[in-house]
């Protein structure tokens, strides 16, 4: 098969700038550390995830020394907690997040940073984030969940370190 | 002599496709326009919908375009390809009106379902599931009903174009395949190979389900067997333009193709490719392990490969036939083309824009970075570039030249064609943009008030503000709605004028590439092994996950239906 001598230069670029791809994307992984959400956060029960240890109480937990977990309920059409109450984290604190749904499927994204995942019914998304700079965040249901999804939004609150009340969290 | 009059009765099939498939386009386009004005609040007030009504638009908008608009002009396009690059007629005219009989039932129960959004109370009532559908929301079983019959619809239609291609085969036992029939077989290799998913997820679960018969399903289990089809199905958009972008650009510019087989290569890897990769509209579900998703972006970024070879071959045949018309110079040959012939300048103008499209979905595709613009306005920003005008428009582009084939009469009002393209380009630039830089703002997609309570000031923009973005929305999705009327104009003045009033002027032979088949290996054209390879690779990427989400329970864990 005849191929142009230029466009042999051109198949060569391609097939460079996609191994370019894919090597960014493996430091991400290994080098920088960025981790997909995945299949660690395990599953619970897909229309009564409280009725899971872990989700019974949805909130905010201190695991460690600036380390929390947040448990957080996700339905039509609101975040608990998250909408009623904002989720407040200390400025400076590593947060892992575990989100259920208890209808259909919704989506929890902070507005702006990579914190961003899909809910589903019976699966439990879990990921870790840092938060660096105390503000207040917008979080949106990104997924369609039905007539109100626009309403479905929420608050996360990271406060200076002194400001935040430790009898706020329960321990873990 | 013309289509028309080689094969009178296939001509009447294509009509009857690309009629049922332009009426999609209006109604769909005026749907996105509707949409486009309500969620950047321009006169909103002013509009016919409310907040739940505005869903109820994006699930038609999203059907009729994506699903209906597409899949009719396809599969009438590969009627008019198949049968003018075999030479021959179909195999059978009467099948083929079995298979489009299906997809218009089906198209008509699930419209019916969805437009029954704006009257409640009707029977069919509650469709508001997007076109994505993605279980516990529940539509009325009509929606899932008419889903499979538009996609059975599109494999008799298939398997028609397989059976004439078998009866020129008997009759030409050594000839290669010739170049558009090719592209027809692979791409429907391709539709058989990934269709099977979303066929899986509506009549073995969603339809029971809705009907009752079974009390839950698994979310995830289905929204993977929709991924497995919904990657796959943008290629099954996106190869009928590369079909128009191989073998008719080059002559609309004055030359012919540089290479057929590497078109043949470029279709092959679409056909090896297109399915193994559905994880990646999957990288932040939970639910899935990592490696998975990695196999399927590993998978995508190889996809770059052929669509980077079309760019090159597609580019040099067009700068060939710019110098046939006499161009010269390193950029001067552009200047050459004729920019006023509509086929020409929308077929183009798609090509130039699929290849924006192709940068934002290398963003889409790397999983890390996924995470930033994920479900945010910046994925229909992306894919209103390829499917909204890599397709549509090269759609468009087609139809000046073949609709006057279909029909035996001259284009009318050639002067509004020639300018419909640009209308589209400049309108799809505006929104298009405005969309992607949203979607790095945070903007979410698929919501009635993309800000919601936390007000404009909630969203950080790179640069300008949140209310230029909407304004650049607004204003493209009027150009565009603007465009597709005039597209509109054209076609049924063209239609509905009287034949025989002035001699058809277009030249439907298509030339010889530079190199040809012959110059290309035979295994090129050989499809079974295409095919098994295809689904060995299939079975690598789904066969592991797929197995471990049915291996807790088929419906495990399970959801109950939440009708909308």
């Amino acid at each position: 098969m005849e191929i142009h001598r230029f466009e042999k230069l051109w198949l060569v670029a391609s097939l460079l700038l996609i191994a370019g791809f894919v090597a960014t994307i493996v430091y991400g992984a290994v080098g920088a550390g960025v981790a997909m959400v995945d299949n660690s956060g395990g599953q619970v029960d897909a229309s009564d995830p409280t009725a899971s240890p872990d989700f019974r109480d949805p909130g905010v937990y201190q695991t460690g020394d600036g380390e929390y977990d947040v448990y957080v309920v996700a339905r039509q059409f609101s975040f608990t907690p998250g909408s009623g109450t904002p989720i407040r984290v200390p400025e400076g604190s590593e947060v892992t997040f575990h989100i259920a749904s208890r209808d259909v499927t919704h989506g929890f994204n902070v507005v702006g940073t990579n914190l961003n995942t899909m809910v589903i019914p019976g699966q439990v998304a879990q990921l870790t984030v840092e938060f660096d700079e105390a503000r207040s965040f917008h979080v949106a249901c990104n997924e369609y969940c039905g007539a109100a999804h626009h309403d479905m939004t929420g608050t996360i609150e990271v406060v200076p370190a002194e400001d935040f009340d430790e009898s706020e969290v329960a321990e873990a | 002599m013309t289509y028309v009059d080689d094969y009178p009765g296939a001509a009447k099939l294509v009509r009857w496709h690309f009629g049922v498939a332009f009426i999609a386009f209006a109604l769909g386009g005026v749907f996105g326009l509707l949409q486009g004005l309500y969620r950047t609040d321009y006169f909103r007030e002013a509009l016919p919908i409310d907040a739940t009504q505005y869903y109820t638009v994006l699930t038609g908008h999203g059907v009729l375009l994506a699903l209906v608009f597409t899949t009719f002009f396809i599969c009438g396009m590969f009627v008019w390809a198949t049968t003018r690059s075999l030479d021959r007629p179909l195999y059978s005219d009467r099948l083929a009106w079995v298979g489009f009989g299906s997809m218009f039932v089906g198209t008509a129960l699930a419209a019916t379902a969805i437009l029954n959004g704006f009257a409640p109370g009707l029977p069919f009532d509650s469709a508001d599931v997007l076109y994505t559908f993605y279980a516990p929301l529940k539509a009325h079983p009509a929606f899932y009903f008419g889903a499979a019959l538009l996609v059975v619809g599109s494999w008799i239609l298939g398997a028609v174009y397989f059976l004439t291609y078998r009866e020129w085969r008997a009759d030409n036992p050594d000839a290669r395949i010739p170049l558009q029939t090719f592209m027809v077989l692979t791409t429907f290799i391709m539709w058989y190979v990934s269709s099977v998913g979303v066929a899986v997820e509506v009549v073995v679960f969603l339809i029971p389900w809705s009907l009752g018969w079974i009390g839950q399903v698994d979310p995830l289990l289905t929204r993977s067997l929709f991924w497995y089809f919904g990657h796959p199905v943008v290629y099954f958009w996106l190869l009928p333009g590369y079909l128009a972008w191989y073998t008719l650009l080059p002559k609309f510019a004055g030359g012919r193709l540089f290479s057929d087989p590497l078109a043949r290569v470029v279709f092959v890897l679409f056909v090896l490719l297109s399915t193994p990769v559905g994880f990646h509209h999957q990288y932040i579900d939970p639910g899935i392990a990592e490696g998975f998703k990695f196999i399927a972006m590993t998978n995508t970024m190889m996809l770059l490969l052929p669509s980077l070879l079309t760019a090159f071959t597609v580019v040099a045949s067009v700068e060939h036939g710019a110098r046939q018309r006499g161009g010269d110079g390193y950029l001067g040959w552009l200047r050459a083309l004729p920019w006023d012939e509509p086929a020409f300048a929308g077929t183009a103008l798609a090509g130039l824009m699929f290849a924006a499209g192709g940068f934002s979905g290398m963003i889409n595709a790397g999983m890390n970075i996924n995470y930033l613009i994920h479900n945010t306005i910046w994925v229909p920003g992306h894919f209103h570039l390829t499917v909204g005008t890599a397709f549509a428009l090269t759609a468009m582009a087609v139809s000046y030249w073949l609709v006057p084939q279909l029909t035996g009469k001259p284009l009318r009002h050639r002067r509004l064609a020639s300018i419909q393209p640009y209308v589209w380009f400049v309108g799809m630039t505006l929104m298009s943009n405005a969309m992607h830089r949203g979607g790095l703002a945070g903007l979410p997609r698929r919501t009635a008030e993309p800000v919601g309570d936390a007000g404009a000031s909630a969203f950080d923009t790179v640069f300008s503000t949140i209310a230029e973005i909407r304004l650049q929305i607004a204003l493209g999705a009027t150009l565009l709605v603007v465009a597709l009327f005039m597209f509109l104009v054209v076609m049924l003045g063209t239609w509905l004028s009287r034949p025989g009033v002035s001699a058809l002027s277009v030249n439907g032979h298509i030339p010889e590439p530079l190199s040809g088949a012959s110059n290309g290996p035979r295994v090129l054209d050989n499809l079974k092994l295409w095919t098994g390879i295809a689904v060995v690779l299939v079975l690598l990427a789904y066969g592991v996950p797929l197995g471990s989400m049915v291996a807790d329970g088929i419906l495990n864990p399970g959801a109950s239906p939440f009708p909308v």
